[in-house]
């Protein structure tokens, strides 16, 4: 199929959904257009909302938080899963030991710690980047024990026929079969940093797009709640494009891109 | 600089430097698998190979001629018996061998020309000493044009050339391969035949060439030890391959001499491989097993 027709159709799906939208929240087919406005806004109030906020200032502050917290937790759980994804690979006891804890751990919902958070780190951005950190680093950790775990023992034993000692071992094997495992889930790991602050915005904050989302939503501003979603989803497909930008440069020696995608 | 056919005994009496390369005496490798059962690869192996010989091991799949090449590298630790390096106890990892994978061992994240130099790092010289010799080594196995290509992006016959530069570039005293050009193609093989000869000849080291391909084996070497179908497989003949140097291993192969060794050779192989086919192909521990 040609491109132009894939685009054509993609851009069909979506005046097919507006279209659908807009005609029930103008017209009274299911009922009383105003209630049915309450609940659902329609398409133009809401992107006539949406440029608005994007032309003003306000609305960048915003997202100038959130990206804060999300960079913090991306970087600060990265930081400590490549630390402990190493000690653990390279330490069976270690790794024995605390192994049922990483487990409890992982498997805790991580949003009920939010509260906990805010109790501990207070209602500015901290909470949220502690909240992107749990997140983001069981994804890091994992797949870095795992790249340490899998590289591959002829790899490994041609390393050590050659003469490397273990400083060099870690340079020119470990650290880079690591950094691949690592690499291939950065699409997870930032939208889960992503996640954390959002989430952690909603629950409690007075500032980022979670809070803009949450303000809207407490005084039944539906048209605000939509145009917030619509600006994180933008802010998203930005971030994400950046993270397939980072990736492919630092990924050019892979035979194929084996990416995974939130 | 003749090898010795001589029982394990006589080593003693040579001094250091008329001590073989690599000796290997009585030596026995057992392997414990998973479920506490053992599995003996070889047993009582005796074999010596002389600096400046070109030695091929040819056996039936699985018997554990892998095995003996790793416990000359020092991969593995014998359960019993010695490995001697030029007269000395082999203590850890073999540091005056070089050793060639049969599968890939090239770091897949580094270009070709940083393959070949990360194998100078250990030795502590400088980066633009390194850059200069990698370069050159790469073209000395006709890679000049590949440099900054990843693993990925070059041929099987493409990554053994790095491989065989990063093992040279180092000059070890001892040349171990483990059946490398297995993956290759006919013609591929033996292209890479002659390459390896003719780097080879240059400046005649010890080699040990583990290969199932009995032609390749001759074509190559000075001696062919054919081993014995496994568990416990032991070496059952040892060949002198009087062919002239240099060769070419595409013209020797119709040779006169050359038919003559091969039927002698075979006729011993032969029991060995139809044993290994009785016993069924499937269940053997083959090759890289792990101590």
């Amino acid at each position: 199929m040609s491109r132009l027709k894939l685009l054509l159709l993609q851009i069909l799906v979506m005046v097919v959904v507006l279209t659908i939208w807009h005609v029930i929240s103008n017209f009274p087919i299911f009922g009383d257009v105003k209630t049915i406005r309450f609940f659902f806004s329609t398409p133009f109030d809401v992107l006539a909302r949406t440029w608005k906020q994007l032309t003003g200032a306000e609305i960048y502050w915003h997202l100038s938080i959130t990206l804060t917290e999300t960079v913090l937790a991306f970087v600060i759980g990265s930081a400590a899963g490549v630390f402990f994804g190493f000690a653990f690979a390279r330490n069976a006891l270690l790794a024995a030991v605390f192994d049922p804890y990483i487990k409890a751990a992982n498997a805790l919902p991580r949003v009920v710690l939010a509260p906990i958070f805010a109790l501990w780190f207070g209602l500015g951005i901290w909470s949220k980047v502690a909240l992107g950190f749990t997140l983001v680093f069981f994804i890091v950790f994992f797949n870095v024990y795992q790249g340490v775990k899998e590289v591959s023992p002829t790899v490994l034993a041609n390393a050590r026929m050659l003469g490397m000692n273990e400083r060099q071992l870690f340079r020119h094997v470990y650290w880079p079969s690591a950094l691949t495992w690592m690499f291939s889930s950065l699409h997870t790991s930032v939208g889960f940093a992503l996640v954390g602050a959002v989430v952690g915005e909603y629950l409690g904050s007075s500032a980022g797009l979670g809070y803009k989302i949450h303000e809207a939503e407490s005084v039944f501003d539906v048209t605000g709640v939509f145009s917030g979603m619509l600006i994180l989803a933008l802010f998203v497909i930005l971030i994400d494009s950046l993270v397939t930008m980072v990736e492919n440069r630092l990924l050019v020696w892979r035979p194929g891109q084996s990416s995974t995608t939130t | 600089m003749q090898s010795e056919d001589s029982p394990p005994g006589a080593a003693g009496a040579g001094s250091a430097a008329s001590a073989p390369a690599v000796r290997l005496s009585g030596l026995d490798i057992t392997f414990h698998l998973k479920g506490g059962t053992r599995y003996q690869a070889v047993k009582a192996i005796d074999l010596s190979v002389a600096s400046g010989e070109f030695v091929s091991v040819v056996g039936p799949t699985g018997c554990g001629k892998s095995t003996l090449l790793n416990a000359a590298a020092g991969l593995l630790t014998p359960s019993a018996g010695k490995v001697d390096i030029f007269g000395k106890p082999l203590v850890g990892l073999n540091r005056r061998a070089g050793y060639l994978f049969q599968q890939d061992a090239l770091m897949p994240w580094k270009t070709a020309l940083d393959n070949v130099k990360v194998a100078l790092e250990p030795m502590g010289v400088s980066d633009a000493e390194a850059d200069k010799r990698a370069r050159d080594w790469l073209a000395r196995v006709g890679l000049r044009a590949f440099t900054e290509r990843y693993p990925h992006m070059l041929s099987g016959g493409q990554r053994k050339r790095v491989a065989l530069a990063q093992m040279l570039i180092r000059d070890p005293e001892i040349l171990l391969m483990d059946e490398p050009f297995g993956p290759l193609d006919a013609q591929t093989r033996q292209i890479m035949g002659n390459l390896l000869l003719d780097l080879w000849s240059r400046d005649r080291k010890a080699l040990i060439f583990v290969t199932h391909d009995l032609e390749e084996a001759i074509a190559l070497s000075d001696r062919v030890v054919v081993m014995s179908a496994g568990p416990a497989a032991g070496i059952v003949a040892d060949y002198k391959v009087p062919l002239p140097r240099p060769r070419d291993i595409a013209e020797i192969r119709l040779e006169k001499a050359f038919h003559e060794i091969h039927r002698d050779i075979w006729s011993s192989l032969r029991i060995e491989v139809q044993k290994a086919y009785a016993m069924g192909e499937g269940k053997e521990l083959v090759g890289e097993g792990s101590p």
